[in-house]
């Protein structure tokens, strides 16, 4: 008891505020100007073909860093794109594009309840939704909740490619949904489906299912990401009210 | 690949009890190969570990793909090969004759009874479906009686976790029996990667499992270049080392912050989720990925740790080692938690030896099985480390052994910090075109990992097979929660900590 007592005592507040930027080395929105010449070497070089001369599918995007790697190769000193750890929330896709600071100061006392389905994702969405609710992030403080059943929920959060063994219970999900409704695919398998590529086993992206309302790129996404889709997602309701 | 003997279909099972010698050589895994792309049949691979010689012996057998498909199960002396086999059996549709439950396992009802994803006439994209009023029933497993009654559950849970359906057949409050369905996560992605260069297939092995990265992909390199009969620089072993060390140190702080929140236990929810944000984001630092992908490559490791890391890693533990030791101790001045997890989903040790466990799950029912030890890779030769293992196979025991092993992760670090600070060899080799067959083996987390791979002429995937640690201790799980009461059921399972992802691939 006494142990209990002195850290509680003790340990200042953990709770941070939001940020998105990250370490010097972390992976994440792509940025600078392929050279047309290495444009092919880093098409090649994609895992999931997320990368196209016109830009980068960010649904797709594994953040692997080898389109980088490959421009290096082949361009030399010309190479023009890195990894941007500064803006290390690779920005929400569809309706939540404009997801900002002042949007989220906004949302403090907002409420939205999220029901979790793990769709056949490999478990790093889920471990990161699961640390949005430690000391350091503290999701409720948004006024965001995950319920235990899909019929308390405002949205559906999908992680992981939808596959064959899970095809069925996303449906009932999602028709357990009272009305109006929400989706988000969170990670890259939900929202583009071509991690693994196709399978037999793999039926694809979240929005072959159901539809979807927002889109947050990562693999897996990053705890900040999460809170930021999911108070976007709060807005997205309010609207439907 | 070494110490494989090729023997006939009628004598797998008389080979097979004689290797095992009552369990003292465990099963390490079996798998099918389809091998009439090579003019052969469907080859059944039986593996089993020669842990006083630091070796595998590998018993191998094939049935013609056009006669008889069925063999003696192994399953009535080896209890471990059940889920094998019966995987063997949907993957290939080989039949293992007098198996005491041959359900399907890995493909729900939705699949064509017929249908062998395996098989190289399968198609690796074509996903067909049981006509409608055709499709195979999963009948689980219940105990029928005067007052029992049942509590189905899942595969979408309460929490944020991943799916499995569990049925518990009920005795008032005691769970009698429990019967799981998994492999609802199942992605098919061994056959994915087949046909994939090893650089190509390295994205999805890194993703099987979030939490095993650096297991997974360093059993598949090693797998890879003991096929293409190179050794990597020694930094490449240390780097690798001491980053398995890390994963699984934030593995065990996770688990530990966890396992409290199966009873409630607020504060030591708390102070186990903020040492192991403490670590994830060390873990960014070093890979750029929060869960240490993007690092081990084939060949070697595609990034290195210099001193400003290695200093970043020593004042990261610190601080982590003195919050666990608060946790230790919270969890130890708590007599509420210590009631609840004491005698609690117990695991014999005669059940560990019998089901070949492994990793965390294993040495806490006193079944002291570690790859570390069992065998030569990585830098573990040369650390100094203690197989920790419990008697009492409990909740506790599996605590107790995780709170053990975090402080003999702590000492491995430092000792290979030490050796990084004066290695001066390169990161990596260059990786040849090979073809071969092999298998690598690595001490995740939850256990030993263990990869089987064959590359064809191309050096492409041929067949991989992929056990993890989840593979072997899940089947334990319905075991442990035998008479207990259902309330414990969370607690029980997070003491395992056993992954759906790597199990269901």
């Amino acid at each position: 008891m006494f142990k209990v007592l002195e850290r509680l005592l003790h340990d200042k507040i953990a709770t941070e505020d939001i940020t998105f930027s990250g370490s010097e080395r972390f992976r994440g929105k792509i940025q600078g100007q392929c050279p047309e010449s290495a444009l092919a070497a880093c098409e090649k070089a994609c895992p999931v073909g997320a990368f196209h001369k016109n830009g980068i599918d960010y649904r797709r995007c594994l953040f692997c860093g080898r389109c980088v790697e490959a421009c290096a190769k082949a361009a030399g000193a010309e190479a023009g794109i890195v990894h941007s750890a500064e803006e290390a929330m690779p920005y929400l896709l569809e309706k939540a594009q404009e997801v900002t600071a002042d949007i989220i100061r906004q949302k403090l006392g907002r409420s939205l309840h999220a029901r979790h389905l793990d769709a056949g994702s490999c478990n790093a969405c889920d471990f990161e939704m699961g640390a949005m609710s430690n000391p350091i992030y503290d999701l409720h403080r948004y006024g965001v909740h995950f319920d235990a059943s899909p019929r308390h929920a405002d949205m559906l959060v999908v992680t992981g490619v939808v596959t064959r063994n899970l095809e069925q219970a996303l449906k009932m999900s999602y028709e357990a949904l009272p009305e109006p409704k929400l989706v988000m695919a969170c990670g890259a398998c939900a929202a583009g489906g071509s991690t693994y590529g196709e399978s037999y086993a793999i039926v694809g992206a979240a929005d072959k299912v159901v539809p979807v309302d927002i889109y947050v790129p990562g693999c897996p996404p990053r705890p900040s990401a999460m809170i930021a889709g999911l108070l976007a997602a709060a807005d997205i309701l309010a609207e439907k009210l | 690949m070494e110490n494989i003997k090729e023997i006939k279909v009628a004598d797998l099972r008389a080979e097979a009890a004689a290797l095992s010698e009552g369990g003292k050589h465990p099963l390490s895994a079996m798998f099918g190969r389809d091998e009439t792309a090579l003019g052969k049949g469907y080859a059944i691979y039986v593996v089993f570990e020669i842990p006083e010689e630091k070796r595998m012996q590998i018993l191998k057998t094939a049935l013609p793909a056009d006669g008889d498909l069925r063999y003696e199960s192994l399953t009535p002396i080896l209890p471990a090969a059940a889920w094998y086999e019966r995987e063997i059996q949907d993957m290939f549709g080989l039949v293992p004759a007098g198996h005491p439950d041959p359900r399907p396992l890995v493909l729900h009802e939705t699949f064509p009874k017929d249908f062998h994803p395996l098989r190289k006439r399968a198609s690796k994209v074509d996903s067909p479906r049981a006509k409608a009023g055709e499709e195979s029933e999963i009948r689980m497993s219940v105990a029928h009686g005067e007052g029992i009654y049942e509590v189905p559950v899942g595969p979408i849970h309460a929490g944020i976790i991943e799916p499995g359906h569990f049925r518990f057949s009920q005795a008032g409050e005691s769970m009698l029996q429990l019967d799981a369905k998994l492999f609802f996560t199942h992605r098919g992605l061994e056959k994915v990667m087949e046909g994939k260069t090893p650089q190509e297939a390295l994205p999805v092995v890194e993703r099987i499992c979030g939490a095993c990265s650096i297991a997974n992909t360093w059993s598949f390199c090693q797998a890879i270049e003991k096929i293409a009969g190179v050794t990597i620089p020694k930094r490449a072993q240390i780097i690798r080392t001491l980053l398995m060390e890390i994963e699984r140190i934030t593995n065990h702080i996770g688990d530990c912050g966890n396992i409290p929140a199966g009873v409630g236990f607020a504060p030591a929810i708390s102070l186990g989720g903020r040492t192991k944000e403490m670590m994830m984001r060390l873990q960014e630092r070093l890979a750029g990925n929060r869960f240490l992908r993007g690092v081990i490559i084939p060949g070697g490791v595609a990034m290195d740790i210099d001193a400003g890391l290695q200093q970043d890693i020593r004042e990261t533990l610190l601080k982590a080692e003195k919050n666990m030791a608060d946790l230790a101790k919270m969890f130890a001045e708590q007599e509420n938690f210590q009631n609840r997890i004491n005698t609690t989903g117990i695991v014999r040790h005669q059940t560990a030896v019998d089901l070949a466990m492994v990793g965390v799950g294993a040495r806490a029912s006193s079944f002291a099985h570690d790859s570390r030890r069992d065998f030569d890779y990585g830098c573990y030769p040369a650390l100094e480390f203690a197989v920790v293992t419990q008697k009492s196979g409990d909740v506790a025991a599996r605590l107790a052994v995780r709170i053990e092993e975090f402080r003999e992760s702590l000492r491995m670090v430092s000792q290979l910090l030490d050796m990084l600070a004066v290695d001066e060899t390169a990161l990596g080799v260059e990786i040849t075109k090979a073809a071969g067959e092999d298998w690598g083996i690595s001490e995740s987390a939850r256990g030993s990992n263990f990869h089987y791979v064959a590359l064809d002429s191309d050096g492409r995937i041929d067949r991989i097979f992929v056990r993890s640690a989840s593979y072997p201790n899940w089947p334990a799980l319905p075991i442990a929660v035998q008479g207990d009461i259902i309330p414990d059921f969370p607690l029980i399972n997070k003491s395992f900590e056993l992954c759906y992802a790597c199990l269901d691939r």
